[in-house]
């Protein structure tokens, strides 16, 4: 039901505006609050704040139904719920939940995820932030880039060093409301793809944050963001995938269209045969998604099959689409047959929330254990 | 007021059918199942009235003929609002049987109104409503389009030939809605999915009872024949074509 729910909100109400909103990089608005009141933006929290209850095999459905068509709006989903939410849910105090929690599980407010910097990508342990410790507040200042919802959240989470001699250690956990005196947000990047989700630096300039708002220990920031980002994997993962399967069925459907040498495409064994190898990626990509949920879901350690999943979600999504561009032939190359953006968007999924090569780099530390 | 909408389980309508291999059926393999089309926007105006300020409508109810494999959409139909679900455990066979089950189980229902979709999408015979009418003894209205209620007062508006009328009901009633009773179907919400669960889905045995009709088998329409073109300015031709092969005139 809620796969169905999710496919129908994306064929009836996204797909309309998708192209143009994705040309002229325009925000989502009407969607996402569309989508707030239908409780998919905090699907995965507990009812007891305000959230849907949902599992994460239900949300990888959902992720994948959406993102068949508009990925910019999953990822707004993906990081609403699996870093954002999900976080605080994990980790944060009672009162931090009361507060900070009940309105992004309902989607009145939506949150973002800061921990890129323009010197620190993968190198996540080098961070340049920092958040000195003024014993009641701690004092924010540096520079987080690449942050998706950057000027639409509200509530950011905001990774920082407190004590730079205890390295990753000393590394904390901010929840900070967006409005703070001091913050700046930088302008809108226009991205390759992915254009209609808004994606910012963000500039802290002597930002006080009130120590009650730090989540966990001190020094928890640093295993804060890798624990969260084990679970934003998933939804990553499960965007991959519906951005892959959406190129595949318009590439199916178009080559049973498409007449070239008095037959249909489709029964040419060159594309028959891509379609088929199509096929097999997305079918395994399916099948590490729904595993590394069920590990989620099952309480047990789901770090390696999401990082799994990630990887090869991404690396098919690639190839998916760029194969699926090509059956189109010219109709490919154009706006109007959707597959061209599918196939900008997959690139982001190769890149972040862990670069291929950082998901390369757990599954084999994993394997050489 | 208590509204039952009867609902009707049909295969999507995206759907390639297929018949089985003897042509005396449909092959059901891999079909997916929505609530009937019209149906379904009987189901949003109710919960559109069920939703209106002040209150008229308390209870919205959906009931359904089928087996246990068109419970799931029914629980959609409760996801969506629907207050609780019946469901008479038979297999629709014919429109008779249908609106027979139906009279059957809402006899000794309290109701005010009762909403049929005008046809299914399956079928479309179009004729369940009418008949569950005349075997519950009230009256019915068809082609409803427009139908809104405040506290004491109803209105119903249904399409005619060249304009639309208004109608005037009182005491329960059947109204056979099509197009423009409602506009936009309800997506469930993640809160209505969860108390789907919980909401109270009553299983009907079904009286036995024969159908009226049955199935002799199903064909394909022939396929159509090329097309011949008269070009404008042959007007002799076009009407010797006419005359003497297509014989119309």
């Amino acid at each position: 039901m809620i796969r169905d729910a999710a496919r129908d909100f994306a064929q009836r109400e996204l797909i309309h505006d998708v192209i143009e909103r994705d040309t002229h990089a325009i925000y989502p608005t009407e969607h996402i609050k569309k989508l707030a009141e239908l409780g998919f933006l905090g699907m995965l929290v507990d009812p007891k704040y305000d959230g849907g209850g949902m599992d994460t095999i239900s949300y990888v459905l959902a992720m994948e139904e959406i993102s068949k068509i508009d990925s910019s709006v999953s990822v707004i989903i993906s990081v609403n719920n699996s870093l954002v939410c999900f976080g605080i849910e994990a980790y944060g105090t009672e009162e931090q939940k009361e507060k900070y929690l009940k309105p992004l599980a309902r989607g009145e407010k939506i949150g973002a995820f800061l921990l890129s910097e323009p010197e620190a990508g993968s190198d996540a342990t080098s961070q340049r932030t920092t958040a000195e410790d003024k014993g009641d507040y701690y004092l924010l200042n540096g520079t987080k880039n690449w942050i998706t919802n950057g000027s639409s959240a509200s509530t950011y989470i905001v990774i920082a060093q407190t004590h730079p001699e205890k390295k990753h250690k000393g590394i904390n956990c901010l929840l900070v409301d967006q409005h703070s005196p001091g913050i700046s947000v930088g302008p809108h990047e226009d991205k390759m793809g992915m254009r209609s989700s808004d994606t910012h630096s963000v500039m802290f300039n002597d930002v006080v944050v009130p120590k009650e708002n730090r989540i966990g220990d001190d020094g928890f920031g640093f295993t804060f963001a890798m624990k969260t980002l084990e679970g934003g994997r998933i939804g990553i993962a499960a965007q991959a995938l519906g951005i892959a399967s959406g190129a595949y069925e318009r590439a199916l459907k178009y080559s049973k269209e498409r007449k070239t040498f008095g037959t249909e495409i489709a029964n040419h064994q060159s594309v028959a045969f891509k379609l088929a190898d199509m096929a097999v990626k997305i079918e395994n990509a399916r099948n590490l998604c729904m595993k590394a949920a069920w590990l989620k879901d099952q309480n047990l350690p789901y770090g390696f099959a999401s990082a799994m999943a990630k990887y090869y979600a991404a690396e098919i999504a690639m190839e998916v689409t760029t194969e699926a561009v090509q059956i189109h032939g010219g109709y490919g190359y154009v706006k109007e047959y959707h597959v061209e953006r599918l196939m900008r968007d997959a690139k982001l999924t190769q890149i972040y929330e862990g670069t291929s090569e950082i998901q390369q780099i757990i599954i084999s530390r994993e394997i050489l254990k | 007021m208590r509204i039952i909408v009867c609902i009707s389980n049909v295969p999507d309508t995206t759907t390639k059918i297929k018949l089985t291999a003897d042509g005396r059926g449909i092959d059901l393999a891999g079909v997916q199942w929505i609530i009937n089309p019209w149906d379904e926007l009987a189901l949003t105006r109710a919960l559109e009235l069920r939703e209106a300020q002040p209150p008229v409508v308390t209870q919205v109810t959906v009931v359904t003929v089928g087996g246990a494999d068109t419970e799931p959409t029914l629980r959609k139909a409760l996801a969506v609002g629907a207050d609780d679900a019946i469901r008479i455990d038979d297999e629709a066979k014919d429109a008779f049987s249908v609106a027979s089950h139906l009279a059957e189980a809402l006899r000794n229902e309290q109701y005010d109104i009762i909403l049929c979709g005008i046809e299914s999408s399956d079928h479309n015979g179009a004729a369940v409503g009418g008949m569950l009418a005349e075997l519950l003894g009230i009256p019915s209205v068809s082609s409803v389009s427009y139908l809104s209620l405040a506290a004491g007062s109803m209105s119903l508006t249904r399409e005619v030939d060249g304009g639309k009328e208004t109608i005037a009901v009182s005491g329960p009633f059947i109204a056979i809605v099509q197009k423009g009773i409602a506009f936009v179907p309800r997506i469930p919400s993640m809160r209505g999915i969860m108390t789907a669960r919980t909401k109270p889905l009553k299983v009907v045995p079904a009286t036995t009872l024969k159908a009226f009709t049955g199935i002799t088998g199903y064909g394909s329409p022939a396929p159509k024949s090329s097309c011949h073109m008269v070009p404008a300015d042959n007007m002799k031709e076009l009407v010797r074509l006419l005359h003497e092969e297509a014989k119309v005139i």
